[in-house]
């Protein structure tokens, strides 16, 4: 990427790209000396994570660790710390969302980003922006908002066409974060449950409170399927809009939608599902 | 009277359904049950202060358990006396405890909400949260709205300059 021009307000990390919006409630005194440093600073958080877990670089900790060049142990305590987050949510998902590959590789690439972006946005936070957004290759963390802010309206990609939006979300007081995770972008990465064969969502989109939860999710329920998807709206305080293979789509109660006519709730209707 | 009495019935009836259906319950015997005798399943009242009358409007039978709605009523117009939200009494199913809201708007019905569901040990909303079947055109509002960021699957880096986040960036939003 560093042959490529990327716009001002974007850097590339961990293989994909981040997006940083900052803004302040005032007009700056000291030009954007405080913008520079804060994106200086997140920066260095998305490259010190990538140093220590990311399988894109084989001279990271954690690819030395899956060489057998380093022991678990003795790893710094932030692959340690996300290695632990990991088998937390592998715990919590019923093993749908794990770091264990099926090919015995220890893989964190679905923490390793979230816990950059969460620390990237507690940072932000510190700095004392009135208003700040990340999206990390399309997981989204955005700040706490008041009431009178304005909320964030993030776009969600469409599986089928990149270039267009398949839904919108609205960031910023009920829900902070938004993550979506399928295999329209980098192939079929994402390992579902043994036996349980190929997944039936080409994209899952998983908004909440926390940035970790709803990258874990999306990831977990991609793998896990309908019963994951099943299971975890029930048990985690999220809204879900899932792309099922045949390109309908199914949408949690929370998920913002277009008030409709009767029609849409008429018996027939409601049979035809 | 008589238009907001068939509008509130096809309202507690697909509000039933539409229950049933979350509830996994939907099968032949619920249907014509909601449909021919809306009140079977807990009626709906308001107290709202439209000119198409007040009061609640059946105290639910069989299944009624909390008795007495608690509508509110919002945004009743002079030109459409029923428009306005209100709120179901509470349903006892097998499936637990069952109370909706619903949202009238021009006189068609504009949203139904689950204000009130428990299993019989008494957990709460899980089961409400069950992601359902949407229609494509119901979550993506005009396409013209100011859009900040894009929520998608990872992207590679080549990717991400033909994104549309590359394009929001470059617009510095």
């Amino acid at each position: 990427m560093s042959d490529v021009a990327l716009p001002h307000s974007a850097f590339a990390a961990m293989g994909t790209v981040v997006s940083l919006r900052i803004a302040r409630s005032r007009a700056p005194v000291d030009g954007f000396a405080a913008e520079d440093a804060a994106t200086a600073d997140v920066v260095a958080t998305f490259a010190r994570w990538a140093a220590r877990c990311s399988l894109f670089d084989p001279a990271s900790e954690l690819s030395r660790i899956n060489r057998g060049e380093l022991a678990l142990p003795d790893a710094s305590e932030d692959v340690r710390r996300a290695y632990a987050v990991a088998l937390e949510w592998r715990t919590r998902t019923g093993g749908a969302f794990t770091p264990h590959r099926g090919d015995g590789v220890i893989d964190l690439n679905g923490v390793v980003k979230a816990l950059a972006i969460a620390e990237a946005g507690a940072t932000l936070q510190r700095a004392g922006f009135a208003r700040w957004g990340i999206d990390a290759g399309g997981d989204v963390l955005v700040a706490p908002g008041t009431l009178g802010d304005p909320e964030w309206l993030i776009g969600i990609a469409d599986p089928a066409d990149r270039a267009q939006l398949l839904a919108l979300f609205e960031l910023g007081r009920r829900r902070l974060a938004i993550a979506t995770s399928g295999s329209a972008e980098r192939g079929d990465h994402i390992w579902t449950v043994p036996g349980a064969g190929p997944t039936p969502f080409v994209q899952v989109s998983v908004a909440a409170g926390d940035i970790l939860t709803a990258d874990v999710l999306a990831t977990a329920i991609v793998s896990g399927g309908h019963a994951a998807l099943d299971e975890f709206t029930e048990r985690f305080d999220v809204d879900v809009l899932a792309v099922p293979r045949d390109g309908s789509l199914l949408a949690t109660p929370g998920w913002p939608r277009v008030a409709r006519s009767t029609e849409f709730l008429s018996p027939k209707s409601a049979v035809a599902r | 009277m008589k238009r907001r009495a068939v509008i509130l019935a096809s309202a507690a009836s697909a509000a039933a359904i539409l229950a049933g259906w979350e509830l996994g319950a939907l099968n032949a015997m619920t249907m014509p049950v909601a449909q021919d005798n809306p009140t079977a399943v807990g009626g709906f009242g308001s107290n709202g202060s439209g000119s198409g009358g007040s009061g609640s409007s059946g105290s639910g039978s069989a299944g009624a358990t909390a008795g007495r709605s608690t509508g509110s009523s919002s945004q009743a117009s002079a030109s459409s006396a029923v428009d306005g939200t209100f709120t179901g009494t509470t349903v006892s199913t097998r499936f637990g405890n069952v109370q909706v809201q619903v949202t009238i708007s021009g006189g068609a019905l504009t949203d139904v909400t689950a204000l009130h569901l428990t299993d019989h040990d008494g957990r709460s909303v899980s089961i409400s949260n069950r992601a359902a079947p949407i229609l494509k055109d119901e979550v993506l509002q005009a396409q013209s709205a100011s859009v900040s960021m894009v929520s998608g699957a990872t992207y590679t880096s080549a990717a991400y300059l033909q994104s549309l986040q590359a394009a929001l960036d470059q617009a510095g939003f």
